[in-house]
């Protein structure tokens, strides 16, 4: 046992002595949850928008009232043509044009039938679509106003409920995915690494000829990294309750207990890559393409899965990432228990027996 | 009792789909309590030699034992009782020089305390740097330190692979003092090192080149073995001196060393005066010209001509 003990000491040496090392150990993850929660964020507010109104009556005000109102709105111009809207759109200063045609109110309350043109710069589509579905959500809202009173013969009205979302904030799916990605890379990229380290500089030829046993070796050595993914926890779930106001709805135990399983997943990737990695470049590298981008894309994190290609679909499956990001979102934000869950996580056990029994086994107990 | 028997080992590897044979029907033993040395140039295959001893690799063929342990076999036995020093600096360059001894004491099942007296000697003179980095000690301290490391659980046998390569000449001297110590605990020992100077220092050598042994025995042994009279030249043109000399057909073989050049005749008859001969044609001045006893790397230069 003490044997063990020293090793696992040996190893939080060299982590606590790499200060440059840990330091980014310790402020990715804060700095991954902070820049997703405030500059990268797919949520619309304050697009620039112009208007021309070629009416300009009461009606027309109203609207645009309501629109510039919006906290997805930032009215910044009026525009006199058509030309100028295309210019204003060139120059890439507006995101969303509404135009007015002449009589609009006229045609409204005369003919009962009036249009409003919507012009969006689709150049980045989502963010089009999204900024008609705002404008038109607020046209319809003053359609409705106007109607009110009256007795329309047949209205089908659509109640909308977000749930467990309520106000639609990116913060809910991203702190599960800052999460496996985080996991991932620091017990995974960072315990291959140091394994191939000891490789490298050729401590590893002492301590195999040494009565140790390859299966300690390697628990000593995942045991620091675990430590500080905790911690990694830790400051994603604090940063994510009291800076994006972002509640954990299910129990925080069962919580911790799944990141453990998946951060043990995470260590056997790492020690499976470091099996057959020679330098610490290449595990590196291999770590980065075979973790990073699968899990920013296989995750379901930034891209939905259900979106891709069959083939890519059938190929997420292999992810780990993609289990732990559905277990998480389960009980962070849906508040569900471990009957809702448990298949994922028996994949995640799956996965991991059989990863670490690979590793384990293909251990070198010797040079090459 | 002999503490590692080898026979017929064989080692090859495969670089760019040729095959390179690293050692080819290696053989030899060495006796409980010995200093064998191991003396050849970088590539002889040295360092496979000690990785197939130390379990560390599998040799193609043939069989080898420490203390009567298979290397294949009992590999875990062998890795309980003996010491390797590998060729690389191989410590925790951010550990300090106390932290390493205490990390390969214990994973050894032992303490710096209980085996204390057989590094102390070494010990003490890094000591005063004990809370210093590893990477941060001289060359020579680190070897003290990897020594000190390797020897920590008392092994009984101790493979020491180029264990004075980038040392300085005083260290050199300080570190054969200490396995001559150590020998007298009883410890075997197998060294390794492409300095010929450090050979005499050994019990017994083994000269080895491109894998094949060429001779083994007491350094004693293996100079009375070179049984050509041997002339060492000099004078103020060593280039030209040396091909001057080769022209001449009565030349066996001349080789520079250090200041000199080593000469050896095929006929033994008025050497003296045909070296004097070549001086005086050839216009050289401050021309020395003796015969010397020949030491392990003429031996050397000898048989690998053969």
């Amino acid at each position: 046992m003490n044997q063990f003990l020293i090793f696992v000491k040996k190893e939080w040496l060299h982590i606590w002595r790499d200060r440059r090392t840990l330091f980014i150990l310790i402020w990715m993850p804060v700095v991954q949850i902070l820049l997703y929660g405030f500059a990268l964020t797919n949520e619309v507010k304050n697009a620039k928008i112009a208007i021309f109104d070629q009416s300009k009556d009461e009606a027309t005000t109203a609207i645009t009232n309501e629109i510039s109102a919006s906290r997805y709105f930032n009215l910044i111009k009026n525009v006199h043509s058509y030309k100028d809207i295309e210019a204003t759109f060139r120059e890439g200063k507006i995101r969303l044009a509404v135009v007015f045609p002449l009589g609009f109110r006229n045609d409204l309350l005369h003919t009962n039938h009036a249009q409003i043109q919507l012009i969006a710069d689709a150049t980045d589509p989502n963010t089009a679509n999204m900024l008609t579905n705002y404008a038109t959500a607020i046209i319809n809202n003053y359609q409705q106003s106007i109607t009110q009173n009256e007795k329309l013969p047949y209205t089908i009205k659509t109640q909308v409920r977000m749930l467990y979302n309520p106000e639609l904030k990116g913060a809910y799916s991203f702190v599960p995915g800052v999460m496996a990605l985080v996991l991932m890379l620091v017990c995974a990229m960072m315990t291959s690494i140091s394994i191939v380290r000891e490789k490298e500089i050729g401590t590893m030829e002492v301590i195999l000829v040494s009565p140790l046993k390859p299966f300690r070796i390697i628990i000593a050595k995942t045991i620091p990294y675990l430590l500080v993914s905790m911690l990694n926890i830790a400051s994603i779930l604090l940063l994510s309750v009291f800076v994006l106001d972002v509640p954990i709805v299910g129990s925080l135990g069962l919580l911790i207990a799944e990141s453990i399983l998946f951060t043990v997943t995470s260590l056997s990737v790492g020690i499976l890559i470091s099996n057959t990695a020679k330098t610490q470049q290449t595990a590196q590298f291999t770590s980065l393409m075979s973790l990073f981008l699968p899990t920013l894309l296989f995750s379901g994190f930034l891209f939905p899965i259900e979106n891709m290609p069959i083939p890519l679909q059938v190929i997420s499956n292999i992810v780990p990432a993609k289990w732990y990001y559905i277990i998480i979102k389960s009980i962070m934000i849906k508040g569900l228990g471990f009957t809702a869950i448990w298949k994922e996580t028996l994949i995640l056990v799956g996965m991991t027996v059989i990863l670490l029994s690979i590793s384990i086994k293909n251990f070198k107990i010797r040079l090459s | 009792m002999q503490s590692i028997v080898v026979e017929n080992i064989v080692k090859t590897y495969c670089v760019k789909k040729t095959v390179v044979e690293a050692l080819k029907e290696i053989s030899f033993t060495v006796e409980k309590g010995e200093i064998f040395g191991i003396i050849g140039p970088d590539g002889a295959g040295k360092t496979s030699l000690f990785r197939i001893l130390t379990t560390l690799l599998l040799a193609d063929s043939g069989n080898a034992s420490i203390d009567g342990f298979d290397v294949i076999k009992d590999y875990k036995q062998i890795r309980n009782r003996v010491g390797y020093m590998p060729g690389k600096f191989s410590l925790y360059q951010d550990l300090s020089v106390q932290e390493n001894l205490e990390f390969f004491a214990t994973i050894f099942n032992t303490s710096i305390e209980e085996n204390y007296d057989l590094v102390k000697d070494i010990y003490q003179q890094i000591e005063p740097f004990k809370t210093r980095k590893a990477g941060q000690l001289s060359g020579g301290m680190k070897q003290k330190l990897a020594l000190c490391c390797a020897l920590i659980h008392k092994p009984s046998v101790l493979f020491l692979d180029e264990p004075t390569t980038g040392v300085d000449a005083v260290s050199r001297k300080e570190f054969w003092e200490m396995l001559h110590r150590l020998k007298l605990q009883g410890i075997t020992i197998l060294v390794s090192t492409p300095y010929m100077d450090e050979a005499s220092l050994c019990d017994r050598v083994a000269l080895i080149q491109k894998g094949e042994i060429l001779s083994i025995n007491t350094p004693k042994g293996i100079t009375k073995d070179f049984k050509k009279p041997l002339w060492s030249v000099k004078a103020n043109e060593m280039f030209r001196l040396m091909n001057a000399i080769k022209e001449n057909t009565e030349v066996e073989s001349c080789y520079p060393f250090g200041q000199y050049h080593h000469v050896v005749f095929i006929s033994q008859e008025n050497v003296k005066e045909k070296l004097e001969e070549i001086a005086r044609k050839g216009n050289f001045t401050d021309f020395e010209v003796q015969l010397i006893e020949p030491n392990i790397e003429d031996c050397f230069m000898a048989l690998m001509k053969e």
